[in-house]
C-alpha cells in the first residue's frame, strides 16, 4: 500500500469540500445549533441563557444523533458509485494506484472534511463559552465532540460502503436513506417493542449488547455515561450494566463501526 | 484478482522500454507479428459475462512504436479489451502483458507509469482547474507536477491553465484529457475516440502530436469509429466483431486480403459510353456504371492496369479518370457483414 496514493486522494477529496464551502456550511450549522441550544435550551421551563454544560450537552447528543449521521451519509454515498456513473472512475483506476488505496484515500480525505467542520463547528462554541466553563466541564465538552466525530466517520464508513455495493447513485441514495432511518429511528423502536412485547421477560440481558449494534445507541451511551446529572434523563441508556460503559472500550466499538464497514467495503470493490 | 502466468520454461528474449520492464515472448500468436518484439501482448484473452462472451479468445501483438487501430461496431468488445489491456477488468481466461509484465500482475504499478489513457467521453474534475487536474494527476502517476505546463502547452490549452474544467468546451475538456495522458512521458498510449468532440483544427494538431509522438518511439493503440480519419495513420488494426478479431493487419494487406473491387470512375462525353463498354468488354471487369457523365467501372486488383490500358487507348475521349480504393470503410464492412 503506497501512503502517497493514499494521501493524494484524500488531499483531493478534502480540498473539494473546503472549495465548495461544503465544510463552512457544516461547520456554520454545528456551531448555530450548538448556540442556540446552549442559550436557548431551557426556554421552555422560562430561562435564557447559558446554564450547565450537562444539560447542554444532553441536549446536543439529541440533536447530533440525527444530524451527524445524515451528513455523513449524504457525504459519503457516492464517493465510488459517483465516480462510477460520471465516468471518471476508469480514469483514476488506470492510474499506478490499487483499488483500496482509492476507497481508502476517498474516506480519509472525506473523514477529514467532515472531522474538520465538527471540530470547528463545536468548537467555535466551546471557545464561546469558554469563560463560563470549568476545566472538568471543558473535558466533558470535548469528549463529546470527539464522540461526534467518531460518530460521523462511522457514518460515513457505512456510506462509503453503500456507495461500492449501489448500482447506481439513485439506489445509493435510497439506500443512505433508508440506513439512516434503521439506525436513527427504528432500530431503537425495535428494541423497545420487542421488550414491551415480551413483556420484559425476553432478552433483557442482551439488550444492551445489541445497542452496540447501532453506531448512534453507542455514541449516545457513551456521552450520557459520562455525565451523572443526565443519566436519569434517558431510559434505554441507563439499563447499560456500568462494566461495559467504559469510555475507552466504546470508543473501541466505535472504531470496529468505523473499520468493518470499510473492510468490507474494500473486499467488494477489489472485486 | 489471480495473475494468469505463462508457462515458467518459455524463452523470453527481451525488449526495453526504458522503464525497466522487459518483454519476453516468443510463441507465435498468429497475427504475422512477432509477438517477441512486441511491447503489448494478449493471449487468448477472454471476458465473459454469464452467457455474454464480451471479449472472446483475443490474441493480439503490437509492437514499439506502432499506431495500432482498433475498430469494430458498438458492442463489438472494443471498449473491454481496452479496459482488460489496462488491467481495469481482469481477463476470465488468457494473459495480457504490457512490456512483459502481466498488467494486474504484481508489476501493475511499473506497467501503469508506462502508460497514458485516455478514456472515451472523459470526465474530469469541474472544480479544478486545468493546471490543477495536471497536478493530481501527476501526483497519482508519480510525476513531477512541473510537467503539467508542458502537457498543457502540448494540447495547446496553456491559455486556459488557470480556468476551471466547468467552463472548458467539449472539445478543451478532451484535450486536457490528453494532456493527462502525455504526462510522464509515456511509452504507451491508449487512446479511446480520442478526437470525439474536437473540432476539425483541433482533430490536425492530435494527429499532428500523435505523428511527432511516434517519432519519438511511443506505442498507441487508438480506437474510433471514423474509419476516415484513422485509415491512412495506422500502421495496423484489428476488427472485432462479437468478442474476436476478425482480421489483423495493415490497411491494404486487409484491402488485400479482401479482395475488395478497386472503382474507376471515368468521365467522359455521353456519345463516348458505348465506346468505354466496347474497350473494357474483353476485361474481367465486375461492373460498368453509366451515369451523367461518367463511367463507374468496378474491377479486380489484378485487373487494374489493363482497365487502365484500355482506356488510354480511348484516345483522348476520356476527359478525367479516378482510381478509388476500397476504403477502410468497405474493408470493415467486407469483414463484419
Amino acid at each position: 500500500m503506497e501512503i502517497s496514493q493514499i494521501a493524494t486522494i484524500a488531499g483531493k477529496e478534502f480540498w473539494d469540500r473546503i472549495r465548495n464551502r461544503w465544510v463552512l456550511a457544516v461547520a456554520i450549522i454545528f456551531t448555530a445549533f450548538a448556540l442556540v441550544i446552549a442559550y436557548f435550551g431551557a426556554a421552555q421551563q422560562g430561562a435564557v441563557g447559558f446554564r450547565s454544560i450537562e444539560v447542554t450537552i444532553a441536549s446536543l447528543v439529541s440533536l447530533v444523533i440525527y444530524l451527524i449521521p445524515l451528513i455523513a451519509l449524504v457525504l459519503g454515498f457516492d464517493a465510488i458509485v459517483g465516480e462510477r456513473e460520471r465516468g471518471s472512475l476508469d480514469l483514476l483506476l488506470s492510474m499506478p494506484i490499487t483499488r483500496g488505496e482509492l476507497l481508502l484515500g476517498k474516506y480519509l480525505g472525506l473523514a477529514a472534511a467532515l472531522t474538520f467542520s465538527t471540530v470547528a463547528g463545536f468548537g467555535l462554541v466551546a471557545l464561546v463559552l469558554s469563560a463560563q466553563l470549568d476545566v472538568n466541564a471543558l473535558f466533558h465538552y470535548f469528549g463529546f465532540m470527539a464522540s461526534s466525530v467518531l460518530l460521523g466517520c462511522a457514518f460515513l464508513s457505512l456510506a462509503v460502503m453503500l456507495s461500492v455495493f449501489a448500482a447506481d447513485r439513485t439506489r445509493a441514495s435510497g439506500l443512505a436513506i433508508a440506513m439512516w432511518f434503521f439506525f436513527v429511528l427504528v432500530f431503537d423502536l425495535l428494541l423497545l417493542g420487542a421488550l414491551v412485547v415480551s413483556g420484559g421477560q425476553w432478552g433483557g440481558e442482551i439488550f444492551p449488547y445489541l445497542l452496540l449494534l447501532n453506531p448512534a445507541d453507542v455514541f449516545r451511551i457513551l456521552n450520557i455515561f459520562a455525565l451523572e446529572d443526565v443519566r436519569t434523563l434517558y431510559g434505554l441508556a441507563t439499563v447499560f450494566p456500568p462494566a461495559l460503559a467504559k469510555p475507552w472500550l466504546l470508543g473501541l466499538v466505535m472504531l470496529a463501526w468505523i473499520a468493518a464497514p470499510l473492510a468490507i467495503a474494500t473486499w467488494r470493490f477489489r472485486k | 484478482m489471480a495473475d494468469i502466468s505463462l508457462a515458467p520454461n518459455k524463452p523470453q528474449p527481451d525488449v526495453s522500454l526504458g522503464s525497466g520492464l522487459e518483454v519476453g515472448f516468443s510463441a507465435d500468436l498468429g497475427t504475422g507479428t512477432d509477438p517477441a518484439a512486441a511491447v503489448i501482448v494478449t493471449r487468448g484473452a477472454r471476458k465473459h459475462y454469464g452467457a455474454i462472451r464480451a471479449v472472446d479468445g483475443v490474441d493480439l501483438a503490437v509492437l514499439p512504436g506502432e499506431l495500432f487501430g482498433l475498430i469494430g461496431h458498438n458492442g463489438a468488445g472494443k471498449s473491454t479489451l481496452f479496459k482488460m489491456m489496462l488491467g481495469l477488468i481482469p481477463a476470465t481466461a488468457g494473459e495480457i502483458r504490457i512490456g512483459g509484465a502481466l498488467v494486474t500482475g504484481a508489476n501493475f504499478r511499473a506497467v501503469r507509469r508506462t502508460v497514458g489513457y485516455l478514456p472515451e467521453n472523459v470526465v474530469l474534475y469541474d472544480n479544478l482547474t486545468g493546471l490543477e487536474t495536471l497536478h493530481f494527476f501527476s501526483r497519482l502517476k508519480g510525476v513531477s507536477p512541473r510537467e503539467s505546463g508542458a502537457a498543457l502547452e502540448r494540447v495547446g490549452l496553456a491559455d486556459a491553465a488557470k480556468r476551471r474544467v466547468r467552463e472548458y468546451s467539449k472539445g478543451m475538456r478532451q484535450r486536457l484529457g490528453f494532456a493527462q495522458a502525455l504526462l510522464g512521458n509515456p511509452r504507451i498510449l491508449f487512446l479511446d475516440e480520442p478526437t470525439t468532440g474536437l473540432d476539425p483544427e483541433a482533430i490536425r494538431g492530435f494527429y499532428a502530436i500523435l505523428r511527432q509522438l511516434k517519432s519519438e518511439g511511443v506505442t498507441m493503440v487508438i480506437t474510433s469509429h471514423i474509419l476516415a480519419e484513422i485509415q491512412e495513420r495506422v500502421d495496423r488494426l484489428a476488427i472485432m466483431t462479437a468478442g474476436k478479431v476478425q482480421a489483423i493487419g495493415t490497411v491494404q494487406a486487409l484491402r488485400e486480403q479482401m479482395d475488395l473491387p478497386l472503382r474507376f470512375t471515368v468521365r467522359v462525353a455521353a456519345e463516348d459510353f458505348a465506346a468505354v463498354r466496347a474497350a473494357l468488354g474483353h476485361l474481367p471487369v465486375s461492373a460498368i456504371e453509366a451515369s451523367g457523365e461518367h463511367v463507374t467501372v468496378h474491377c479486380q486488383r489484378e485487373a487494374k492496369m489493363a482497365v487502365i490500358e484500355a482506356l488510354a487507348r480511348l484516345d483522348g475521349r476520356v476527359l478525367d479518370l479516378t482510381v478509388r480504393e476500397p476504403s477502410l470503410e468497405d474493408v470493415f464492412f467486407g469483414f463484419s457483414d
